[in-house]
């Protein structure tokens, strides 16, 4: 059985395409066949996180309307041979996604992939709306800011209502809190809010926190997920969480800071 | 309370602030995510015949809804104003 997995956000700019991209090929890397879709239909952007942005030929919106085949559409990773890249059409046409054309895809899709990773795009529209229906888990990712993480609260209560699963009454999509862009160094200042505090005020299952990294800017400029550079810690938070997810046992890190000294302090995060 | 304990205070407020301003925000928002979407209407009628007959204040009608795994509860609460005002 495939798992649909939605990247959920409700803010833009939080890093849910950064974390689709690292967390599909963590999944693959594992072995398992996976699938990444860009649901941000007119503002396609996936494709270039993953580096494979000249290799689109057909898009999402053409196999719903039976213009290709979802086998010519999905973009095979030159890295990974389990991993699959659907990229978004670009056509501004709001209505192009139809709740109907999506789960035949996805129905498509579940009966040879293991993993369905569902990039939503932010705000609360058609595209993040049928990016989350038919998921299974929600990775619902919040920087700690407010108005991130009042947006997280607002995704969790449609989330909660306007699911399949809420529908049809079966048990409720698995959210998870997936912390990014944060600085353990800020939080012990008093300028940020803490892995605690939001946990506290969301109630969320925490995943992992995934620091405020230079990597991350340095791993999308050249198209590489920041999970398949070893040296960055948030891609090692990646790692860690694909690892949680598939239900390994790893302590959270990147929560405290690290002490350094003089010489640390000078050579700051990589 | 040492100077670095003073220091480390006023430095920890923008974070709890921020905290605090949030619990606040999300609870309210929760409270009213799974009301019907009626209530606000209901509440502004309601105001409107009590008036004909009483003289309350604006926030004197408060329409709570409430939901369980069992039932859903309305609940009106109209304070009547003093004898002594009339």
């Amino acid at each position: 059985m495939a798992r649909i997995i939605v990247v959920t956000s409700g803010k833009g700019g939080v890093g849910k395409t950064t974390t689709s991209a690292s967390i599909a090929m963590g999944l693959a890397k594992k072995g398992h066949k996976t699938a990444v879709i860009d649901f941000d239909v007119g503002l396609r952007n996936l494709d270039l996180i993953m580096g494979c942005e000249r290799r689109v030929v057909y898009d999402f919106v053409n196999v719903i309307n039976g213009e290709a085949t979802l086998n010519q559409a999905l973009i095979k990773d030159k890295r990974c041979n389990q991993l699959f890249i659907l990229p978004a059409s670009q056509t501004r046409d709001k209505d192009a996604l139809t709740q109907e054309g999506v789960g035949k895809i996805l129905d498509e899709l579940a009966k040879d992939f293991k993993y369905i990773i569902c990039d939503s795009p932010a705000g609360i529209e058609r595209g993040a709306n049928l990016a989350m229906y038919f998921a299974d888990d929600a990775f619902v990712v919040t920087n700690p800011e407010i108005s991130s993480v009042r947006d997280s609260d607002r995704m969790l209560g449609i989330l909660a209502s306007k699911s399949r699963r809420a529908e049809n009454n079966e048990e409720a999509i698995k959210e998870y809190l997936l912390l990014s862009r944060y600085s353990p160094e800020r939080v012990s200042l008093g300028e940020m809010l803490s892995v605690e505090d939001i946990q506290d005020i969301l109630s969320l299952h925490l995943l992992g926190v995934i620091p405020e990294a230079k990597s991350v800017l340095n791993a999308s400029n050249s198209g590489t997920p920041v999970i398949l550079d070893k040296e960055s810690t948030a891609g090692q938070a990646y790692e860690d969480i694909v690892a949680r997810y598939l239900g390994e046992d790893r302590p959270h890190r990147f929560i405290n800071e690290e002490k350094k000294g003089l010489f640390g302090k000078l050579f700051r995060s990589k | 309370m040492s100077l670095l304990d003073y220091f480390k205070s006023s430095k920890s407020s923008s974070a709890s602030i921020a905290r605090e301003r949030l619990q606040i925000l999300v609870a309210h928002e929760r409270t009213s995510r799974n009301q019907p979407s009626y209530l606000p209407k209901l509440q502004a009628e309601l105001l409107a015949v009590v008036k004909k007959y009483v003289n309350v204040d604006e926030n004197a009608i408060s329409v709570n809804f409430e939901q369980d795994e069992e039932r859903e509860v309305l609940e009106l609460n109209i304070i009547l104003p003093d004898e002594t005002t009339h």
